[in-house]
């Protein structure tokens, strides 16, 4: 157990390097003179020589490679070109908002699926099972950006009831935990959670269907348990893989929300990219998409040992 | 009119899918009194494991269609409500299994598995279950029992497994218990300490058990009366010391020459030919004669009754009525 | 003498591909209506936007000040006007041949590549697997959306850069399927056998292999050509795509945002394109899944 839990972090270790390195050569795959891509076009020269100088863009990729992660590590991610101020600041304060927006669909996305997928699961082969499987696909393949504006379309210029930009009323930005920034959160929230709702009552689903095939659900009916009682067997044993599936979509939550953040102008690290996009701004691009990634890293790790810990057939091995 | 715990008449039971209707059970007539060992041997796919299902309602609800009558401890079986079942389940009647790996929730303690069902069906306090539990792991002779109520199921040998599955069937008394293949998955010297554990618990008891098996060895080892099944019909039915000593169909006679006991050292072992019934489309007449060596045209016509008497009796024409 | 009956044929059971399983797969097809009729409607969308050209009302690129932003059902112009008085008939039928084929190529190229790539890790195991299946891992470790956002953000827009950000986001996916496939497959009985009696590894792969693994991999494929279509819209949405004046269905939902205070129907008809044909493709490859019995 504890050996595993050691070589399960071990590996985590090269994974996280390789993922800087992706994130690393982003500024070499864009077209042109990597410092061009670093530093604006107007750039004095004695900036221009300093830069080369910090990140040896004169030097082997390899040396590049430690030298751009020594910057890194010490939360260094180089400064933005559009507005020439440090990227960390800007970012963490992106990285609360869309947090809050993935947290907000997570719950709305995990519970609709469990309840849909639970029941579905429970009942293969009916009418229910159909209706849940029907709007689990139905979630999965709607353009959620479309959605997005079908939403604003609907509950804010048809019937006005909940704005539909930003996430404050004043644009400042902040968060409280109050019914004025809750408004906000609602329309980008509700259409963040359909990919999650779709694809967990799929996996639950998926998950109650084998574990009511087990052959110790015939041994749990025939020791006279209720269906509460069997429901809670049931539970107990999807936990750790519907948990593994939904610990994923909360990462790809936090890193695909772009599109609609975009949508509703949400203040997070989509709308940040976006703007880096348009702007053709790499290092915000690269260092958003390095810190995004890391926090993947991190919570399939995180899924990784919580999936051991309630698991007690993995606890041994 | 004696009042026997069992009491099974006509039993059908069909699968019904979109695609096929598979036939597992096709009219079983048997009476059970308290105290007796009835053991039904076949193949698989003979519909015996169906049959024991059938008994406690088990058998997947929505394909599955019963006919016919099956009294457990004075209750109807088909016309009894799900509630009124769950409380007969696990009380009146419990079930054993042939993989105790499969059978137990792998993420429950054994412990857990035993007080639920006690909890359930005695209203017990978590203390009296646990003292409970503790007793009957003792009863089945599990060494270290406090400690391996807190152990998972893939944590206990094969043996002490079924031991702990027994103790769960046991837990609430039960005045019938079926036996489906236990011995099976387990090591021939587990399974003589299985087989005997259960006789002496049997006796101790005064349980009616109802055991199922393709082993004869087992079948006389622990059986008062044997019968044999094939394509989801009773081919033979008598005492142990009848159908081992004098089988009556040419299917139990076939058994008996594939199987390998000491007597028969020096002789050549002997084969069924074939393969058993398809039972989507099962013959008009005995199943088992497009196998039978000694079939005739008239075998083909209809299923042979019961012939025999009422203590040794077999489905075959051959048999003087 | 035994009698003159012959016995009941026992049937089979093998772990192969059985000879009947094609026609069982297109019985179970023929009966499932739902797929039946996406399939069909799928097929009509494309048979229309090949055929954009002759069936369109107007030229795709010709705008009109003076028709800006009209409504559905405005005379000619059967369902209204983009902001530029472009004919959204016209563009719609033209737009999804691009997002088609955004959609498509990608996941057929990475079919081919993460098909192969694989098969060879599942079928060769030891220090190739690890190699492969190791570099995999390093791409399954970002999320879908931002690997395509990255790459492509990084290369700028254009067509050719969407399809090749959305053919290495599809790669890895592809891989681990075909991967754990054949790993199944490789150590069924009967090709331990075969390899036990001497046959070549390239034969051990094309008769007993590639039969069997093609199929699961086909299925997964055709799951993904939805998620392709959405997130090649996606990105034309971002402006990462398709360039304007292009028509496309994802840039047009973009460039039409502006209308949806005056025109909202008008607004929204490229993303219902795009929700239509994204649920077909997936219910088609649920269909299919279903039908050839694979296990996701």
């Amino acid at each position: 157990m504890l050996l595993y839990l050691i070589r399960r972090i071990l590996y985590a270790v090269p994974i996280a390097l390789s993922v800087s390195l992706v994130c690393f050569m982003l500024v070499h795959i864009a077209p042109g003179d990597p410092i061009n891509a670093i530093l604006p076009p107007d750039a004095p020269a004695d900036v221009v020589a300093s830069v080369r100088a910090a990140y040896g863009l004169d030097k082997p990729l390899p040396i590049q490679f430690g030298l751009w992660l020594s910057h890194v590590v010490t939360g260094d991610l180089g400064r933005s070109l559009a507005t020439g101020r440090d990227i960390w600041p800007d970012l963490a304060a992106a990285l609360q908002n869309t947090l809050i927006l993935a947290a907000a669909s997570a719950g709305i996305g995990f519970s609709l699926g469990t309840v849909l997928g639970s029941l579905a699961g429970a009942n293969v082969g009916t009418w229910i099972d159909r209706v849940c499987v029907g709007v689990a696909v139905a979630g999965v393949s709607v353009p959620h950006y479309w959605l997005g504006m079908v939403m604003v379309i609907i509950f804010s210029v048809t019937l006005n009831v909940l704005p539909a930009m930003g996430s404050s009323p004043d644009g400042a930005g902040g968060w409280a935990l109050d019914w004025v920034h809750l408004r906000h959160l609602i329309l980008p929230a509700v259409t963040l959670s359909v990919i999650p709702m779709g694809i967990v009552t799929r996996n639950v689903r998926g998950i109650v269907v084998e574990v009511l095939g087990q052959d110790f659900i015939t041994t749990l009916r025939g020791k006279g348990l209720r269906r509460s009682g069997v429901i809670v067997h049931v539970l107990k044993n999807a936990a750790p893989n519907a948990l593994a599936v939904m610990g994923l979509q909360l990462g790809y939550l936090m890193g695909g929300s772009i599109l609609v953040e975009t949508v509703f102008a949400w203040p997070g690290t989509g709308f940040l990219l976006n703007t880096a996009i348009f702007q053709r701004d790499i290092p915000v691009l690269q260092g958003t998409i390095l810190v995004l990634a890391m926090f993947f890293v991190a919570l399939n790790l995180g899924v990784d040992l919580l999936q051991t810990a309630i698991d007690p057939r993995m606890r041994r091995s | 009119m004696s009042t026997s715990l069992v009491k099974v008449r006509d039993l059908g039971v069909r699968f019904v899918t979109r695609d096929r209707t598979i036939h597992a059970v096709n009219g079983v007539n048997f009476d059970l009194d308290s105290g007796e060992v009835l053991c039904i041997l076949g193949e698989s796919g003979s519909g015996k494991s169906v049959t024991l299902r059938a008994l406690m309602r088990l058998n997947p609800a929505a394909r599955t269609v019963m006919t016919g009558t099956v009294e457990v401890g004075g209750h109807n079986i088909a016309t009894t409500s799900e509630r009124e079942m769950e409380s007969i389940r696990g009380r009146v009647v419990s079930m054993i299994f042939q993989e105790p790996m499969t059978a137990l929730d792998p993420v429950f303690t054994i412990g857990q598995q035993i007080t639920e069902t006690v909890i359930r069906h005695e209203g017990l306090s978590h203390a009296q279950a646990h003292k409970r539990a503790l007793d009957l792991l003792e009863l089945v002779q599990i060494p270290s029992a406090e400690r391996r109520l807190a152990a998972y199921p893939h944590e206990l040998s094969g043996g002490l497994r079924q031991r702990a599955m027994i103790a769960i069937a046991l837990s609430c008394r039960p005045s019938l218990l079926l036996a489906d293949e236990p011995t099976t998955a387990l090591d021939a010297t587990v399974q003589i300490q299985i087989l005997l554990l259960l006789r002496r618990l049997q006796q101790e008891m005064g349980m009616g058990v109802i055991f199922v098996t393709h082993d004869l060895g087992v079948a006389g080892e622990i059986a008062d009366r044997i019968a044999v099944m094939y394509g989801g019909r009773f081919v033979e039915e008598g005492s142990v010391r009848d159908v081992m000593r004098s089988a009556l169909h040419p299917y139990t006679q076939g058994l008996l020459g594939a199987t390998v006991h000491a007597g028969l050292r020096g002789r050549r072992l002997t084969t069924i030919r074939g393969a058993p019934p398809n039972l989507e489309h099962l013959p008009q007449g005995c199943a088992f004669a497009p196998r039978c060596d000694v079939a005739e045209p008239v075998c083909n016509l209809a299923v042979p009754p019961l012939n025999g008497s009422p203590a040794h009796r077999a489905r075959c024409v051959r048999v003087p009525a | 003498m035994s009698a003159t009956v012959a016995p009941a044929l026992p049937r089979e059971k093998t772990r192969d591909v059985p000879a009947g399983y094609w026609q069982g797969v297109r019985k179970r097809l023929l009966r499932d209506k739902v797929t039946l009729i996406c399939a069909g409607l799928l097929l009509l969308i494309l048979f229309a936007i090949l055929a954009a050209p002759w069936i369109s009302p107007h030229p795709p690129f010709q705008g009109s000040m003076i028709r800006r932003l009209k409504p559905i059902g405005f005379p000619g112009y059967p369902l209204g006007t983009d902001e530029l008085g472009r004919d959204i008939l016209t563009r719609l039928l033209f737009g999804g041949r691009l997002s088609w084929f955004l959609g498509i190529t990608p996941v057929a190229i990475a079919f081919v590549i993460g098909g192969t790539l694989g098969v060879v890790a599942g079928f060769a195991g030891g220090w190739l697997n690890m190699l492969i299946m190791r570099v995999t891992d390093v791409f399954y470790a970002f999320p879908s959306v931002l690997l395509a956002v990255a790459i492509s953000g990084a290369l700028g827009a254009g067509i050719f850069n969407a399809i090749l950000a959305l053919t290495m986001v599809f790669i890895p996916p592809i891989i681990r399927v075909a991967e754990t496939v054949t790993t199944g497959v490789r150590n069924l009985d009967y090709v331990e056998s075969a390899r036990a009696s001497g046959s070549g590894a390239f034969t051990i792969v094309r008769v007993h292999v590639l039969p069997n693994v093609l199929g699961p991999i086909f299925v997964y494929a055709t799951g993904l050509i939805s998620v392709a279509m959405i997130l090649a819209s996606g990105l034309s949405f971002l402006g990462l795509g398709t360039r304007p004046p292009e028509p496309e269905w994802g840039l047009m939902l973009n460039t039409l945002r502006t209308a949806i205070y005056t025109q909202p129907v008008v607004a929204m008809l490229p993303g219902a394109c795009i929700f239509v044909t994204s649920i077909c493709f997936n219910l088609v490859s649920d269909g299919l899944r279903s039908a050839m019995d694979v296990r996701a």
